[in-house]
């Protein structure tokens, strides 16, 4: 269980990872939107046995992760976060998947261990990409990529609204629980008798800020959408971008690349 | 009860993606026509809200453990179905691309899972039909857990339909349901509690802000819903379908030790192991017959395989190497500029 406080944190330092001003960083969102989609699509596309071929995939939030100067520890840490569900759900493989894949030396191999493996690479691959994306970019340009790419625009301008009131309104949350925890001893008066009214009192005092902030919004001209400062457009560099990953996930899908390396090293060096 | 992307096919996730997109798009478009523009606003904002509340813990009676508000079906009370649907999916938004709860392309299936079943299904056609405008506390939350409870079993019916369509858990249906659905009945009550004790508090403290829900969606149950009800479900179970017979047919051991290695040099021995595998299943009879064919099929067989993976398993390593090294290089450069 994570404290609230820690949670608030946490996203900040993701949020602020965006401001930084690298090549990766100043390319338009909608390209690194694209390109990650593309491959967590090749990286799932694997059946479930796949586990060498996974590998190779590690090229790109490695290269993102580099080029775009993010902190490493701060990756891995998030990424540590998420494997133990990975770890849960995929416990259960080796136990009912018991039929032998292959032997190695001594020791037999069954599926549901390869497939247990290859679910965890996929967790870490595909936590990686969307981590490296949002340190790249920042959530309100991965969600001015998605209204550009034809996401509808209530949806996005109520993503951003979203966005802007969670720091207000966790930190509100974490005064409260704190407050509640000081005045409950043990386990006592954390129950859902004390939950109902204190969520409550949150809640409307909320209702009442979304009608103040609106009314403050409508007097300062707002109509509906927000407008940013930065220009960012689609040109050649996003393209080649985007082109370039592409053909690169298409190739580490069919070409098993990893294959050939290990190939050749046993060939050359047996 | 995310699902991750670790655990879905590109058929189930790009299938439940276009039924999600197509429904926040219509739910949008419907919100567009409303004139109260207040909502948006409102939605965003009740969306952190929920975010927050998701992070204070309640003790649960009896267990000794600790639960928090999941916040769909109190959405939907507050908001109506539609503009509840979109708020929901903007938090899940928020988790996937922050807390990396589930992924991104997992991201469709679980804003189907914990935002459709709830704000369409369970709050029309439970919440709704028991709870009235002016009906006194008890009704109320009994029609708040019935309708919990209701929507988070469809929502792990479809995650458990959407793991097994996807064949990437070895985790067999009956099992899989049978450890999802108990669970979320007990989550679901949880849910329904909480959700009750909120709004009975909220309709004592400001009955207005109930009353806006409703007034906000004048017309429930229209013909619309549940011509969104049946797509969605259309479109849930088409993906299942649809992926279900993509993952069949590829289905077979010797394809699976073909890939295992990445390569498919055992493609042509593998007929004479498969027959000897697929007989048998259990591990304890399956070791002999498994040296005993290796050595009937010859050793090219055996070599074959060792090869194959051998080759395989360095390559891996050897790639993950460059990477790393390549990582190296760029980070020193990006450093250096």
């Amino acid at each position: 269980m994570r404290s609230i406080e820690g949670a608030v944190i946490e996203f900040k330092q993701l949020d602020l990872l965006a401001n930084g001003n690298t090549a990766l960083h100043r390319l338009d969102a909608r390209a690194k939107v694209l390109a990650t989609l593309f491959f967590i699509l090749a990286v799932v596309s694997f059946d479930r046995y796949a586990l060498a071929p996974l590998f190779p995939f590690f090229l790109y939030p490695v290269v993102l992760a580099s080029a775009g100067n993010l902190p490493l520890r701060f990756i891995a840490a998030r990424i540590g976060v998420v494997i133990p569900f990975a770890v849960l759900v995929g416990l259960f493989n080796p136990l009912f998947d018991r039929g032998i894949l292959l032997q190695l030396g001594p020791f037999p191999i069954s599926g549901g261990m390869v497939s247990f493996a290859s679910i965890i690479v996929r967790a870490v691959l595909t936590v990686g990409a969307a981590v490296c994306l949002l340190g790249l970019t920042g959530f309100v340009a991965v969600c001015q990529a998605l209204e550009r790419l034809g996401a509808p625009r209530a949806f996005t301008v109520q993503l951003l609204f979203l966005y802007r009131y969670i720091f207000v309104l966790a930190e509100e949350a974490s005064r409260v629980s704190r407050a509640r925890t000081l005045r409950s001893f043990g386990r006592q008066g954390l129950g859902l008798a004390s939950f109902g009214p204190l969520v409550g009192h949150l809640l409307v005092r909320t209702w009442l800020r979304a009608e103040r902030i609106h009314m403050a919004m409508l007097a300062r001209g707002f109509r509906g959408e927000f407008h940013t400062r930065q220009v960012s457009r689609f040109g050649g560099l996003e393209l080649a971008y985007l082109l370039i990953w592409s053909a690169l996930f298409l190739l580490l899908r069919f070409a098993a690349p990893g294959q050939w390396l290990g190939g050749f090293l046993l060939e050359f060096f047996p | 009860m995310h699902m991750a992307d670790a655990l879905l096919s590109p058929a189930v996730g790009a299938g439940v993606w276009a039924a999600t997109a197509a429904i926040i798009a219509s739910c949008s478009l419907r919100l567009k026509g409303e004139l109260d523009d207040r909502k948006v606003p409102l939605m965003g904002v009740l969306g952190a809200f929920v975010f927050a509340a998701q992070m204070i813990n309640f003790t649960i009676p009896a267990t000794g453990s600790s639960g928090h508000l999941g916040g769909g079906l109190l959405l939907a009370i507050l908001l109506g179905p539609h503009a509840a649907f979109l708020t929901i999916a903007s938090v899940l938004v928020v988790q996937a691309l922050f807390f990396a709860d589930g992924g991104i392309l997992a991201l469709g299936c679980n804003i189907m899972n914990l935002g459709f079943f709830p704000a369409f299904v369970a709050y029309p056609l439970i919440y709704r039909k028991i709870a009235g405008p002016g009906s006194e506390p008890v009704r109320l939350s009994l029609a708040a857990i019935l309708a919990a409870v209701f929507g988070l079993q469809l929502g792990a019916l479809a995650v458990v339909l959407q793991t097994t369509a996807s064949g990437i858990s070895a985790l067999p249906f009956s099992s899989f349901l049978l450890l999802m659905q108990p669970i979320h009945l007990a989550i679901g009550i949880g849910e329904g509690l909480v959700t009750a004790a909120v709004v009975a508090f909220v309709h004592k403290a400001r009955p207005e802000i109930l009353q806006a829900g409703p007034l906000a969606s004048p017309r429930p149950g229209l013909p619309f819903s549940r011509l969104l009800l049946s797509f969605g479900l259309a479109a849930l179970f088409l993906g299942g379908v649809v992926s279900w017979f993509a993952s069949e047919q590829p289905d077979g051991l010797e394809w699976a030790i073909a890939r295992v290695t990445g390569g498919e040099a055992l493609a042509g021995q593998a007929d004479g192991l498969h027959g000897v595998l697929a007989g048998v299943q259990e591990r304890l009879s399956f070791l002999p017959d498994y040296s005993f064919a290796g050595r009937q099929a010859g050793e090219a067989a055996g070599e074959a395989a060792l090869g194959a993976s051998l080759s395989g398993g360095v390559g891996a390593m050897l790639s993950l190497l460059l990477v790393g090294l390549l990582g190296l290089i760029l980070r020193r450069r990006t450093q250096a500029v």
